[in-house]
């Protein structure tokens, strides 16, 4: 058993070094106003990130899986934050972050891969919308006079489509010669496939140069910070962070995730600075986890989870949440937390109150295949 | 895709798409499907490269034994074992030679450190492993003589990934493309599937070492113990197998499937791990009373109690699936066809998988024969180890010397062996063809350029390397370059260059 453990804490090291893919990926719009979204992929479990404590079967399918642990920041009767996330717990407190409990995409398998393309194109099934519900968002934007730039060694699927999104993650890579530059250009600009992201190739690297940024989460979220603050720069945003499939030894695991985000949207909100009031940051993932532990300390592919919105212009300091409960009849398929929320609905709401648009529009343009959910209103003060 | 000037040559195809990329020697096959057939004959599966590597599960009891030491050390017990197997340090390739006996002498005085500075002797060793694994891929890659056979090494390689994640599963990573991918690179699928499924590299990084059946004798042993400590099943390895491996997902198969069939795999484990005591981590054991008792229905088969046979009775006949024949012609036909791979080559593929019971030398026969394969508009953005090899081997490296392989992956975003899912890496431009991952290239490019000086003559190479399928405006901005370094950097990141 001594092993046991030692494999459990390597493991939790290796998640640490994972959590940022890195990939940060930015749309130029013009406007003021700010959204980042935030995926978190490998399905995060919404059942110990915002732990419904004052469920009565919760202590049943959970406390063993917590134990000791300190106890985190309690919200209301029902709900307290997991520990780890200190700096989202002052922002809860402060008015400035709101969860979704119980919610969930329209996917209902329990594929990570299909899940996030779920989650990222804005479909109903997979792979049945071709583009990301963001690229389909800056479309909808008025254009800025420069193209729409993006931030990420790759484009994540949410973003693909027919929009030009540039990308960029920081690089210890010498700078290429002019010569090479100049000629590499003269021959990307005859190809179709090659000429835009090589030019918005050329944008961003003159400006991320300046910033000298590391791959850490509190850089990370200083970098997307400094894009979105730059004056005619992008007003859209999104990260990618990994390692939330704690099927083993989740509560070091997941703490450690934790640990990481909360640094992420923290550093974020203070690079931010003024325009952190109309800046608006939605996180979700592809599904939940089981209501129960598994075999090894942590838990299996579920349904439900939950969703975070923390900004400047948050009507916060809540949880909204239609509770399924935990009940063994309440459980979706007997196993996993019942959505009882749609997380298009929310992000429909949360990106048009963000951006200042229709949310009927939003709604039908991001997830034109969602039949009945209305979008989500009344999340902002602005 | 948008189509680009160029044209590609059977030759160049055979070479380029096929193959890992030509050598600015190699001649052009004159019959470019009948040089692709000769290589089954000339693949080298253990590479001296992959054959030197020190031994993984050497390095995992090393630590075992140490830390039990240190805790031994550190409980006040003085019953330390005195033979412990020989150290890593003891192998060349490893790295931690010179830290070992700061690690005794630390036991003493401070048991925390003690603990502490084995772990990252451990790390250590695991990381010199790793890097050492990398390079003996990148040279066994730039020194083959089958390089088609070598790219379906990389292609089941990333189909049955692991992702080395944490130290034990880096540790093994090298060791399970040697040992369970290259040995079935020309046998059949099953016996892949199985060396696989039976790895350890495998067996932990899917969790399957930790899952044991809830009603198996060594639950019930524990559970009347102490009724705090309830072990179960972890699904994970189980799901993964029909949704990656073999079926696929949304071939039919429900959430019952995949709880019984972890149910079957229970006992499925990993020598002198995960059930404690002395043992060999690089072998495959079956523990019998982890195993949850009782028959199985998967995919409305019923499978009869057999111990470590009742797992191994499905993954046969997952194999053997036709689901599994579409899923991976279809995976195959991507790889070579294009992003978007004609459904008729899928179906030929699939039905040449499944006429010879998943025999591969007679797929990749199929994919030969296939027209689509040998379309001359160039299909394939290539991935940023594709480019890597590709670039090597076209400016006529013959080894990685000191170049840092894994390192330089990194910074290209396609960590060898660490997708970060057990999904593997995507094999579409549209995840790699992004305006970053263009800049490394080029940057990359050039470093890989410079030190080769007046030495390869960029001029005379393009066209060797890619036989009557430069495009002329390539040409003539690599005739126009301000040096022969800045000729071959733009060469390597030509639009001809970065497509296959």
């Amino acid at each position: 058993m001594i092993a046991r453990r030692q494999f459990l804490s390597t493991a939790a090291l290796g998640a640490g070094a994972l959590f940022v893919a890195p990939g940060l990926a930015l749309a130029t719009v013009p406007t003021e106003r700010r959204f980042v979204f935030i995926i978190q992929r490998g399905a995060a479990d919404g059942l110990d990130v915002l732990r419904p404590v004052g469920d009565p079967a919760f202590d049943g399918l959970r406390g063993r899986l917590i134990g000791d642990d300190a106890p985190g920041t309690k919200l209301d009767g029902m709900f307290t934050l997991h520990p780890a996330l200190v700096e989202t717990a002052r922002m809860y407190q402060s008015g400035q972050a709101l969860f979704v409990h119980a919610v969930a995409s329209p996917y209902r398998d329990r594929s990570h891969f299909d899940g996030q393309n779920v989650l990222e194109t804005g479909g109903t099934q997979p792979y049945a919308v071709r583009d990301g519900w963001m690229n389909r968002l800056v479309a909808m934007l008025p254009r800025a006079s420069e193209e729409a730039i993006a931030i990420a060694p790759t484009v994540p699927a949410a973003l693909r489509g027919p929009v030009q999104v540039a990308s960029y993650a920081p690089s210890p890579l010498p700078h290429a010669a002019d010569d090479l530059i100049t000629r590499v250009t003269a021959l990307y600009d005859a190809d179709p496939q090659l000429h835009a992201p090589w030019s918005a190739a050329l944008e961003t690297s003159g400006f991320a140069a300046d910033l000298g940024v590391r791959q850490d989460p509190a850089s990370l979220g200083r970098l997307t910070a400094g894009f979105l603050t730059k004056p005619d720069g992008p007003r859209v945003a999104m990260l990618e962070t990994l390692g939330w499939d704690t099927h083993v030894g989740q509560k070091e695991r997941l703490g450690a995730q934790l640990r990481n985000l909360d640094a992420l949207v923290a550093a974020l909100r203070q690079g931010m600075g003024d325009a952190w009031a109309t800046t608006t940051v939605l996180v979700a993932t592809e599904f939940g986890r089981t209501a129960a532990i598994n075999g090894t300390a942590g838990t299996d592919h579920g349904t439900g989870s939950v969703a975070m919105l923390m900004g400047g212009a948050l009507k916060g300091g809540r949880v909204i949440s239609d509770w399924p409960g935990l009940s063994a009849a309440s459980l979706y398929e007997q196993r996993d937390l019942r959505p009882t929320s749609a997380l298009d609905a929310l992000i429909a709401g949360a990106v048009a109150e963000s951006l200042a648009l229709d949310p009927q529009m939003v709604g039908r343009r991001l997830f034109s295949q969602a039949t009945t959910e209305r979008p989500l209103t009344g999340l902002l003060r602005i | 895709m948008p189509a680009p000037a160029a044209r590609l040559s059977p030759a160049a195809i055979a070479l380029n798409r096929f193959g890992l990329g030509a050598r600015p020697d190699d001649a052009p096959p004159a019959d470019p499907k009948r040089s692709l057939l000769r290589q089954f004959d000339r693949f080298d599966p253990r590479p001296a490269g992959y054959a030197a590597l020190a031994d993984a599960g050497q390095v995992v009891r090393h630590y075992r034994a140490q830390q039990q030491a240190n805790r031994m050390a550190a409980s006040g017990g003085t019953n330390a074992p005195t033979t412990m197997p020989p150290g890593p340090a003891a192998a060349p390739a490893t790295a931690s030679g010179a830290t070992a006996p700061t690690t005794t002498d630390l036991k003493a005085a401070d048991p925390a450190a003690a603990l502490r500075a084995t772990r990252q002797d451990f790390r250590d060793d695991v990381q010199a492993l790793y890097n050492e694994g990398v390079r003996a891929r990148a040279d066994a890659a730039l020194a083959t003589e089958a390089p088609f056979v070598e790219r379906m090494v990389h292609f089941w390689s990333n189909h049955f990934c692991v992702s080395a994640d944490s130290a034990p599963v880096t540790a093994f990573a090298a060791a399970f493309e040697r040992d369970a991918i290259r040995p079935h690179v020309l046998g059949t699928f099953t016996d892949m599937l199985l060396a696989v499924e039976q790895h350890p590299a495998m067996l932990l990084y899917l969790n399957q070492v930790q899952s044991i059946g809830p009603d198996s004798p060594a639950a019930l042993r524990d559970a009347s113990r102490n009724p705090q400590r309830r072990r179960g099943l972890n699904e994970n390895l189980a799901r993964e197998i029909m949704e990656l491996h073999t079926l696929g997902v949304r071939s039919g198969y429900t959430q019952a499937d995949v709880t019984e069939f972890a149910r079957a795999l229970t006992g499925w484990s990993v020598d002198g791990m995960g059930g404690g005591g002395e043992g060999d981590p690089n072998r495959f054991t079956f523990r019998a009373a982890q195993h949850e008792p009782g028959s199985r229905s998967i995919l409305g088969k019923v499978y009869a109690d057999g111990g470590e046979g009742q797992a191994r009775a499905a993954l046969i006949d997952f194999a053997h699936s036709p689901a599994t024949a579409r899923h991976v012609a279809t995976k195959l036909a991507r790889h070579v066809a294009g992003d978007d791979p004609p459904p008729a080559m899928v179906a030929r593929l699939a039905k040449s998988f499944t006429a010879s019971g998943g025999d591969l030398p007679t797929l990749y026969r199929a994919l030969i024969a296939s027209p689509e394969a040998w379309a001359p508009t160039p299909n394939k953005f290539k991935t940023p180890w594709e480019w890597t090899i590709s670039a090597l081997r076209g400016t006529g490296k013959r080894d990685v010397g000191a170049m840092q392989i894994a390192a330089l992956q990194t910074q290209l975003g396609q960590r060898v062996w660490k997708p970060g899912t057990p999904a593997g890496w995507d094999d579409i431009a549209a995840s790699w063809l992004a305006s970053d991952a263009l800049l490394r290239r080029v940057e990359l490019a050039q470093r890989i350029a410079a030190p080769l000086g007046q030495g390869v003559d960029a001029r005379v190479i393009a066209p060797r390397i890619m036989p009557a399928s430069l495009a002329p405006v390539t040409a003539e901005q690599i005739a126009r370059a301000e040096s022969p370094a800045g000729a071959v950097a733009l060469m390597l990141v030509s639009p001809d260059f970065l497509r296959r």
